[in-house]
């Protein structure tokens, strides 16, 4: 936080910004610092480190071997690819997470919670938002934890609801843990796609819906040719940010641990069980610059779209 | 305003629908308002019989739990300090100074602070943190969280500061006032509301957060609590449901509270819209 020697005192400069370029560069230092070190190495290093075979113990350890592009012919190898617990399975398992959890789950039950926060009482609103809200502020090792128990097959809250509705009992768990994992990520995640479409709901001026209203339109044609063709931007922000972060959450860890058999394992999981459970860093490496490509590819297209909307 | 009576159904269906999804979203967290004051708590809903608060006496007598509480407040007002600090510098620099290439700057950092997420780098970050000889210490997990929160941190601020009209501070160095001096005795107290948004949402990614510590760290002095929680289980591996929901209570508590100061302070519009 140094105070850079005063860039040449304020009636020498010819532009019109406040800050001379000194002073500018010595202020983004220390920013620039550590996300150089913590975001930018790791972006080149991971990539680096995919093409040897280290190791966190043993020999490679120390001295890893380039090994080419070894790393990447395992994870594609067709002849394993789709098997339980290899990387097409966790890849595929991965995409039917974000469609299902992300794209339909949080999307459209955010849209839905979204609209009908526009007609409730204040009152129902207030509470409805605080629980949506809360499943997605409070620490995930403690909604892991709450999950457990709420799904517990002898006691948990929803086995003892559904006894009482005269259904059967289940060990989801064990039985349907993708599902689990599915529903979890949903509740977990759909306060952000809820907030996003509230604003951009609360956006729209009164008036149109006002007319729509005079004219005696249902609730659902306000929505289906008001509501949703006007926050049609937002929509398309929503989807890419809630699949990235669906692509790259660790939290259904903290409920299965991946399992069982595999059944659960996304990549963000994948990744970890090959790096820091079987020590392979080489490979756990590989598996970090696809996931990398895979985000590069969404950003670009979510940073092209912001683009889009400033040049307008 | 009349309502005709379908439009009155309408309304009452509506109503009805929102509690219903309101009481899914409530449900799995219920048996939490009851559990740590239960005695006698186990993974089954039940109301306590009698109300107590002994679970938070044993989680208060229990020394490791109460480090780790240390710890994660260390981790995340570290981590904050300097996520504020640097944040506020570099979002003013990119708002209002002359460098070239600000543009390109900010699109480069927004592009790798999405690309690079925790569990996608968590391979390099445990190699950088261990060839800096910090595996294992307080700074890994705050050096590690401030690079990663960074580039957001700075987004929120620069768009902040953006809104400022720049005559506050050129009033000022009209008056005489260096450009630094401008920052510090001007602009500074206009941005401090962004400056709280930032500090206080690193606060609760930090404060929450799982992944990083849970690869950074390895002796029990430096656990957070959201690691270190899972000690709470029996040898058996069956966890001590009692301590643990106590236990999620207090650790949760600094988040609520937070929650609810920023909406009471800035209404909840968009604070944490961006997690890391």
């Amino acid at each position: 936080m140094t105070a850079d020697p005063l860039a040449g005192p304020p009636r020498r400069r010819r532009n019109f910004a406040l800050l001379s370029a000194r002073a500018g560069a010595a202020f983004l230092t220390p920013a620039g610092l550590l996300v150089a070190v913590f975001v930018i190495v790791p972006f080149f290093w991971v990539i680096f480190v995919s093409f040897t075979n280290r190791t966190l113990l043993g020999r490679t350890a120390l001295n890893p071997e380039f090994v080419g592009l070894a790393n990447y012919l395992t994870l594609f190898d067709p002849a394993t690819f789709f098997q339980r617990g290899q990387f097409g399975f966790s890849l595929i398992l991965t995409t039917q997470f974000v469609v299902a959890s992300a794209l339909i789950g949080q999307a459209l039950l955010g849209l839905l919670l979204a609209w009908l926060m526009q007609t409730v009482p204040a009152w129902l609103k207030r509470i409805t938002e605080t629980f949506v809200i809360a499943a997605w502020i409070l620490p995930e090792v403690v909604i892991g934890f709450a999950w457990f128990a709420f799904l517990d097959r002898d006691a948990g809250t929803l086995n003892m609801l559904l006894t009482g509705l005269g259904l059967p009992a289940g060990d989801f768990l064990l039985q349907q843990p993708f599902w689990v994992i599915v529903v979890f990520n949903t509740w977990r995640g759909a306060a952000f796609s809820m907030m996003l479409f509230n604003s951009a709901f609360s956006s729209i001026p009164p008036s149109y819906f006002q007319a729509a209203d005079v004219a005696g339109a249902s609730s659902w044609q306000k929505f289906k040719d008001i509501g949703l063709p006007l926050i049609r931007g937002h929509i398309v922000t929503d989807l890419i940010l809630i699949t990235m972060w669906t692509f790259n959450t660790f939290t259904p860890f903290l409920l299965t641990n991946g399992g069982p058999s595999y059944r659960t394992e996304l990549v963000s999981i994948y990744n970890y069980r090959v790096a820091f459970q079987d020590f392979q860093f080489g490979k756990g490496a590989a598996v970090g610059v696809v996931m990398m490509l895979i985000n590069l590819a969404f950003a670009l297209v979510y940073l092209s779209l912001g683009r889009r909307k400033k040049g307008r | 305003m009349r309502l005709t009576l379908p439009a009155f159904f309408g309304r009452l269906a509506f109503s009805a629908l929102a509690a219903l999804l309101g009481a899914a979203f409530a449900l799995p967290l219920v048996w939490f308002l009851f559990a740590p004051f239960n005695a006698r708590a186990e993974l089954g809903l039940a109301i306590p019989a009698p109300w107590t608060l002994q679970n938070f006496v044993t989680v208060f007598g229990n020394s490791y739990a109460v480090q780790a509480l240390g710890n994660s407040l260390i981790q995340a007002v570290g981590g904050v300090v300097l996520i504020g600090a640097a944040a506020t510098l570099a979002a003013y620099a990119l708002s209002r100074s002359a460098i070239p290439g600000k543009g390109a700057v900010t699109y480069v950092l927004l592009l790798f602070s999405s690309v690079v997420s925790g569990s996608a780098a968590m391979v390099p970050i445990f190699l950088i943190v261990s060839a800096a000889g910090l595996m294992d210490t307080h700074l890994a997990v705050i050096l590690t969280f401030a690079g990663g929160l960074l580039p957001t941190a700075m987004f929120i601020l620069r768009d902040f500061i953006d809104s400022i009209p720049k005559s506050y501070e050129e009033s000022a160095m009209v008056a005489g006032a260096s450009p630094v001096q401008a920052f510090f005795d001007v602009a500074l107290p206009v941005i401090r509301p962004g400056i709280v948004v930032v500090v206080v949402w690193g606060f609760v990614n930090i404060w929450g957060s799982f992944l990083i510590p849970f690869i950074l760290l390895r002796s029990d002095k430096y656990m957070p609590a959201s690691v270190a929680i899972y000690s709470f289980y029996s040898e058996a591996g069956t966890p001590i449901v009692t301590l643990l929901a106590a236990y999620s209570l207090i650790y949760s508590l600094p988040v609520i509270v937070l929650y609810l100061f920023v909406s009471w302070k800035f209404g909840f519009r968009f604070f944490g819209g961006i997690k890391a």
